[in-house]
């Protein structure tokens, strides 16, 4: 479903953030990313949803080599690919329902498909009843499950998650946690970029490390 | 782990039919219409001044449009009216030119013809030409004998005016046959230059227009830099992200295009009163000309156009800019 083949990634300022990474995620696969602050998981993510493309090595998504697609392509890439931040990233001047619909929307999805997918959706993360409340009158662990539910509304088949639980206590974590575990019971793929070791320890997922740009381990959980 | 193989899935399996895709197209574009519509109005006063000098730079050529425009309708009125001027011989007597005037009176395609006799054209001479006493030193007058003669309707045609020249010219007392249309050409010639620099005008503010809608819509990328962002990265392509901002450049320039108009019936219902007066002073008909549906039209289309080209611009510069980050 992913695939690194010895990619390296420099950026303009000179710094080495991914040096000769070989790593591949299965279809259906869930895996953590884990490191220190700038160990490159950030830029792993950024590369498989070309905000940033690699300098060396080639990056394949879903079938797709992403060195060969075009910048006007980029769109159709990322529309296979749920991705998840730890600022949630919302549209705080629209609805719950808006925000979840938007993948949908852009898509050019028809409006009654669009309204039952939403709502599978919400359901999906206990939100139904939120649906018209703007983001800003929600919690941040419901937030989150906004961003999720945004993520996964157009059942793509990748999810990427820029430590999701970055700013929710350990309760909300493992909710998040085990809505991801659903998902990937149900046969998508995800990556998961986290430094919180504890939570990835009791979660028993294979665990990709990062250190200084090079890949220090992968395997079991740590 | 679940490492079991699913069924291959996928936004990009799930292809929806072609109709319906149509349906959703015209869907989103009436939402994105209404959207930028709302979006418009949330911020009146800024929306307004906006649209108040777009409305004046749109309405400066539109009004010198419709001044050439009046003015050429009365310069058409006049041009009806061309005059013959015969210059009679020396040997021709004032009694015979006074038969002359007579005769031609006759004429069916002679309204009107007047003898200017050799003391009245002195006088007349005397009193434009700023000579003054000057004159009077002369021995003689030398001046000859004039009868200048309108032509009835039909035959102020310049055609019909030429074939009357000729016949003028060949009446044994005619020593020169002149159409007086000097004026005429220049009024028209001037009229010309006018239309000239009011489409020089019309272009700098047309071009004025252009660079009002970008710099608005630019305004408005950037306080929408996050959520562009973030559209981008949810797998917006850029035709879904500058549609928005397209019908907003389009709302502009309806709306300067309608604020135009206003402007210019304002002037128009302002101005119609004392024009009326002056043109009973002339004992003419004449009524100020508005603009008609055509130019409604033409006008309302030529904003919008601009609204949106304005906004093009302004969309694809800016949106390159903008790359999503986390």
């Amino acid at each position: 479903m992913i695939s690194f083949n010895n990619v390296s990634k420099r950026y303009e300022n000179g710094h080495d953030a991914l040096k000769h990474i070989n790593m591949t995620l299965d279809e259906g696969e869930m895996a953590f990313l884990t490191g220190h602050s700038g160990a490159g998981k950030s830029t792993l993510l950024k590369l498989i949803s070309l905000v940033e493309r690699s300098t060396r090595g080639e990056v394949w998504v879903n079938g797709n080599n992403l060195s060969k697609i075009s910048n006007r392509k980029i769109p159709y890439i990322r529309r296979d690919i749920g991705m998840i931040f730890q600022d949630h990233r919302l549209l705080f001047d629209r609805t719950v329902y808006e925000n979840v619909a938007l993948p949908l929307v852009i898509e050019g999805a028809d409006h009654r498909e669009i309204g039952k997918r939403v709502r599978a959706a919400l359901d999906k993360v206990g939100l139904l009843g939120k649906e018209k409340l703007l983001p800003i009158m929600l919690s941040g662990g419901e937030q989150q499950r906004v961003g999720i539910a945004r993520a996964v509304v157009n059942k793509p088949p990748i999810i990427l998650a820029d430590e999701p639980t970055g700013n929710l206590d350990p309760e909300l974590s493992a909710e998040i946690m085990s809505l991801f575990q659903q998902f990937n019971q149900v046969g998508v793929s995800l990556l998961i970029a986290s430094h919180d070791l504890s939570l990835i320890a009791r979660m028993r997922y294979r665990t990709v490390t990062l250190k200084g740009g090079s890949l220090l381990a992968d395997g079991g959980s740590v | 782990m679940s490492q079991q193989q699913p069924e291959k899935r996928g936004a990009t399996t799930q292809k929806t039919g072609l109709i319906s895709r149509f349906k959703m197209f015209l869907h989103l574009h009436r939402l994105e219409v209404r959207n930028s519509y709302v979006g418009l109005i949330k911020t009146p006063i800024a929306t307004l001044m906006t649209i108040a000098v777009l409305g004046i730079a749109i309405a400066l050529p539109a009004g010198l449009h419709l001044m050439l425009k009046n003015a050429s309708t009365v310069s058409a009125d006049w041009d009806g009216a061309s005059r013959f001027s015969l210059y009679l011989n020396d040997s021709v007597s004032k009694t015979d030119a006074e038969d002359l005037v007579i005769r031609l009176m006759k004429r069916l395609d002679v309204e009107e013809a007047v003898l200017i006799d050799k003391q009245q054209a002195l006088d007349e001479f005397q009193a434009l030409s700023g000579l003054g006493d000057a004159l009077y030193q002369l021995d003689e007058n030398p001046l000859p004998q004039v009868v200048e003669i309108i032509p009835t309707e039909q035959f102020s045609l310049p055609e019909a005016s030429e074939a009357m020249l000729g016949t003028f010219k060949l009446m044994p007392e005619v020593a020169v046959a002149k159409l007086d249309m000097q004026w005429v050409k220049r009024l028209y010639y001037l009229l010309q230059v006018v239309d000239r620099f009011i489409y020089a005008l019309a272009s700098m503010l047309g071009l004025a227009v252009l660079l009002i809608v970008g710099n608005t819509i630019r305004l408005a990328i950037l306080n929408r830099r996050d959520e562009i962002e973030i559209i981008k990265l949810i797998g917006a392509t850029d035709a879904f992200i500058r549609r928005p901002f397209l019908y907003t450049g389009l709302w502009f320039g309806i709306g300067g295009g309608f604020f135009a108009l206003m402007i210019i019936s304002g002037s128009l219902y302002w101005l119609s009163d004392p024009i009326n007066q002056l043109a009973i002073q002339y004992n003419s008909g004449y009524a100020l000309l508005g603009l008609n549906m055509t130019e409604v039209f033409q006008l309302m289309a030529f904003s919008a156009l601009l609204g949106l080209s304005g906004s093009w611009v302004s969309v694809s510069r800016h949106l390159k800019q903008i790359n999503p980050s986390y």
